[in-house]
């Protein structure tokens, strides 16, 4: 990529880049990963009282057309290996949010043998949503907290020596 | 019919093969010999004074000395139930399959199979149900240890609070 | 003197040049990181058994190809149907309809002939 992180910092470019974020952030497709109860709340969270949808989330049944997996409900050792491979087929840039107890750490059932504690076992987390279920304010808070990082991204300008802000996966 | 009574007709058609006749609230139940469970499920199902054509529930359980298997019968046309129970060794649990007369064993013995390792012989598709295919043991086993990995996925968490205890300690 | 072709081709312009910098774009900018997993048929989470090529029913493809024929038809009478009135006005007004109507009994001959050997029916009961 001839252009991708190689600007340096000035005004048109940084704002180039925030202009980029701001279209990426509010249209993130999230991908119906409902396994458990949380899933109900992902439901209603979708629905008409609190409506993640004025966000530019949409919900896709496929992993392909997604870039944003929501892992509402726990996760057993049987479907992990699938979890694993549902996010490898997601395209780049994706982002993951493990909503509810389950899908952070296991929750309740974190000692039962089918049970894998915690979706950051096999894939990396954004944001974790705590709860037993999350409430949907919850849930959209961790979708706004996904937002501010998203807006940190850079795709013009170069990322700070410090590594503070992430890079561009290219 | 009671429950008592239908034991009392298979003891007078069986003899010794109904091992005993226990009486306990909430339903009595018949002990049967293993060898002989179809001859007497057959007998219960076509007999059209008991008449049992649903087996509402087949499961087992473990205790430290033996696996039992418990078939809860139940009649449509007579509204009455009945209860039976087979008594296995712990070695090598065996016993013959019912699903010969109700379909809806298959599952239920696969579910036996799959958490308690009771063989079923002449089940037709005798294989794991509900953990993975290549789960290794049968978790409901009170001597159940559960394996340190599965598939690279470890089976335990770290606690946190530990942590935080040791950092107060210091 | 082909001024009429004017806004046709700014259209083409703006088309071909929209696409090619949203291509563009993506190109300088988009992460690609294609490995065998992400590239494998999606399968819900499963491993994909089995072809991608298997044999489906012919009944799609003969719907397919009737539907072709007609819609070839409809798309040449839109043109008469544009001009029509032109000829009626000219007083040639039975010559176009005879001329049209020809047109549509021709392929009316071998709608009738797909209706009678039921290749028009979704589901065919097979005699015994």
């Amino acid at each position: 990529m001839p252009i991708l992180n190689s600007l340096p910092d000035y005004v048109l470019t940084t704002k180039t880049d925030e202009v980029i974020n701001w279209m990426r952030k509010s249209s993130i497709w999230y991908m119906l990963f409902g396994l458990a109860c949380c899933a109900i709340e992902l439901m209603q969270t979708g629905g008409p009282r609190c409506d993640i949808e004025r966000f530019g989330a949409t919900p896709r049944a496929s992993a392909r057309q997604s870039d944003l997996m929501i892992v509402a409900g726990t996760l057993t050792l049987k479907m992990a290996l699938r979890t694993r491979l549902l996010y490898d087929q997601m395209p780049d840039p994706k982002y993951v949010i493990a909503m509810g107890s389950c899908a952070s750490c296991g929750g309740l059932f974190q000692l039962a043998y089918s049970v894998c504690d915690g979706v950051d076992k096999i894939i990396p987390v954004d944001v974790y949503v705590p709860g037993c279920p999350p409430r949907p304010e919850a849930l959209t808070e961790g979708l706004i907290k996904l937002q501010e990082k998203i807006m940190t991204e850079r795709w013009l300008t170069r990322a700070p020596a410090n590594g503070a802000v992430e890079t561009v996966r290219a | 019919m009671e429950s008592l009574a239908i034991y009392q007709r298979l003891k007078d058609q069986f003899a010794d093969r109904i091992l005993e006749i226990v009486d306990k609230k909430p339903v009595p139940w018949a002990v049967v010999d293993p060898a002989s469970i179809v001859d007497v499920c057959r007998y219960l199902k076509d007999d059209p004074e008991t008449a049992m054509d649903c087996l509402s529930n087949e499961s087992g359980v473990d205790y430290k000395d033996r696996i039992e298997v418990v078939y809860h019968l139940f009649s449509y046309p007579h509204r009455h139930l009945a209860v039976l129970k087979a008594k296995l060794p712990r070695d090598n649990p065996s016993i013959a399959t019912v699903e010969g007369l109700w379909a809806g064993a298959n599952w239920l013995e696969r579910e036996i199979f799959d958490l308690l390792g009771v063989n079923f012989e002449g089940h037709s598709d005798l294989r794991r149900l509900l953990m993975p295919e290549d789960w290794p043991g049968y978790p409901l086993r009170k001597d159940f240890v559960e394996p340190a990995e599965y598939h690279g996925i470890s089976t335990t968490r770290e606690s946190p609070v530990i942590r935080l205890e040791m950092k107060k300690k210091k | 003197m082909f001024f009429q072709f004017g806004v046709p081709l700014a259209l083409t312009v703006i088309a071909v040049g929209f696409v090619a910098v949203m291509f563009g774009l993506q190109k300088l900018l988009a992460p690609s990181n294609p490995h065998h997993r992400k590239l494998i048929p999606y399968e819900c989470g499963e491993p994909p058994t089995g072809r991608a090529w298997i044999n489906f029913n012919i009944r799609f493809y003969i719907i397919a190809l009737i539907f072709v024929v007609f819609e070839v038809e409809v798309a040449f009478i839109y043109p008469v149907a544009a001009v029509f009135a032109d000829w009626v006005r000219q007083g040639n007004r039975l010559y176009a309809l005879s001329e049209i109507f020809l047109f549509l009994m021709i392929l009316f001959v071998g709608l009738v002939y797909v209706w009678v050997k039921r290749d028009l029916e979704w589901i065919k009961k097979v005699p015994d």
